[in-house]
């Protein structure tokens, strides 16, 4: 067990290397209660927080997005869908409290469901295990009935699998949980959450991304809707305007290394002629790829696909290059 | 093979026929630590002192330094938990050893503990 964002959180059940496996070939349950569910009945009122298309998000569909301070800085990062009477926000543990408190502090009225159980099932097999949600694509939301529960099931996850989240009632958080093994599911931890995000080139919040990082620099522009930019009728749309026009100073990129030693969060990236270009902000041992990879920033001119770098652990340099992200291809059912 | 001695830092250390010291982490190290990716060893021929980080190992998500338990200089290495390190989690108290020192002071031995010594220290821990 660990501490993550004021929860006791499990690192790990049988071994971070067998459950992320589990998790690529089969089906994998993560219990991600401790992350903060909430509603907003308010549509137009949310659009001016987040940077994204929400007026035009159809019910029964879901979208990633931001939050942002006006300087454009990541407050948080969030899935909202559209369950038809009102917008539903999956908010990070860590951040939750200060998500409600900004939201609030501008006038939104925001009805947290902090109480609510929330439990992720994902892998290739998370359509077998829960054959109630076949009919979902990519990103729908529907509610549904499983083993007599009441859910709100998103086909969407943090892994770069097919597989879905499943909120339910906190008191039947358990028994959801306990069907869903039945049915075949592997029981894994935040350890091998982080690996599979991470091969999935995904963000982590308080990682890769904060208040000091905007979504241009961290390649969340796809979360950016044009129209919205320009308009600018959002938090912070002025200070990503003028980032976009003049282009971001550094970029976060996917490090592919050579051997076997990863670079850990903090580790400094240097150039080939030694030059310091940015930090490591993530780091693991990708079980998928049986090599170490990293996210990181990078001084703009050195994000470039194949761009030599070396990363420095415990004061040698490691080599490695740029790579693409994702580290591992999605597979997403759309 | 003789007695083995135990470290705070949950290191073994058995001292053989040829008055080398075989060095490893014990079984609750490498549970804790979890899969073992990476192995760093130090040098043949480096003299350690005692509770100096002279290794390293790396699990998924983390790095971990593994400490000398005496002084000494280092003799020999394991290069096969380099090429295997899931070896250290398979067998950590035997063929998943680390490397050899030629102890400083032999007699400093007694400053660790013994089995029964290490497995009341681990009932403290937790």
């Amino acid at each position: 067990m660990v501490e993550f964002a004021g929860y006791d959180m499990p690192l790990q059940y049988q071994g971070i290397i067998a459950e992320h496996m589990a998790c690529r070939t089969g089906a994998a349950l993560f219990d991600v209660s401790h992350m903060g569910q909430a509603e907003i009945a308010d549509v137009a009122g949310l659009a001016r927080f987040v940077p994204g298309d929400v007026a035009g998000l159809k019910p029964g569909r879901q979208r990633y997005t931001l939050l942002l301070n006006e300087a454009g800085g990541i407050l948080d990062d969030l899935m909202m869908a559209n369950l038809g009477a009102h917008i539903q926000l999956v908010l990070n543990a860590g951040r939750k409290a200060a998500d409600v408190a900004h939201l609030r502090g501008n006038g939104l009225d925001v009805h947290t469901r902090f109480d609510r159980a929330l439990l992720a099932l994902q892998g290739p097999k998370a359509k077998d295990v829960l054959p109630e949600a076949a009919g979902l694509k990519f990103m729908d939301v529907a509610a549904l009935v499983v083993e007599g529960i009441d859910c709100i099931v998103t086909r969407s996850g943090y892994t770069g699998e097919d597989g879905f989240e499943i909120g339910c009632a906190g008191e039947n958080g358990e028994a959801l949980a306990e069907k869903l093994l039945a049915r075949g599911a592997v029981l894994a931890g935040l350890g091998a959450r982080d690996s599979l995000r991470l091969e999935a080139g995904l963000p982590l919040y308080g990682n890769d991304i904060d208040e000091t990082t905007d979504p241009v620099s961290a390649g969340l522009g796809f979360a950016l809707s044009k129209k919205r930019l320009e308009h600018a009728d959002f938090l912070g749309a002025a200070a990503l305007a003028a980032v976009q026009a003049k282009g971001p100073a550094r970029r976060l990129v996917g490090i592919r290394l050579e051997g076997r030693a990863p670079a850990r969060a903090g580790a400094e990236i240097r150039g080939k002629d030694g030059q310091s270009l940015g930090h490591v902000t993530s780091g693991v041992f990708s079980p998928t790829l049986n090599a170490p990879i990293a996210l990181g920033y990078v001084r703009a001119d050195a994000a470039e696909t194949g761009t030599a770098l070396d990363l420095i652990v415990r004061d040698k340099p490691l080599p490695g290059q740029v790579t693409d992200l994702p580290f591992v291809p999605h597979n997403y059912v759309r | 093979m003789s007695q083995i001695f135990y470290s705070k830092d949950h290191e073994w250390v058995a001292v053989g026929a040829d008055g080398l010291a075989t060095i490893g982490i014990t079984d609750h190290a490498q549970a804790a630590l979890g899969d073992i990716v990476f192995v760093e060893l130090p040098e043949p021929g480096r003299s350690v002192g005692k509770g100096e980080a002279c290794a390293v190992v790396e699990s998924v998500k983390a790095a971990s330094d593994v400490y000398a338990p005496l002084s000494g200089t280092v003799a020999e290495v394991n290069q096969s938990i380099v090429d295997e390190p899931a070896k250290v989690n398979s067998a950590a108290e035997g063929e998943g050893w680390f490397f050899k020192l030629r102890l400083q002071d032999p007699a400093a031995l007694t400053e660790l503990m013994d089995r029964a010594g290490y497995d009341e220290f681990l009932g403290t821990l937790s």
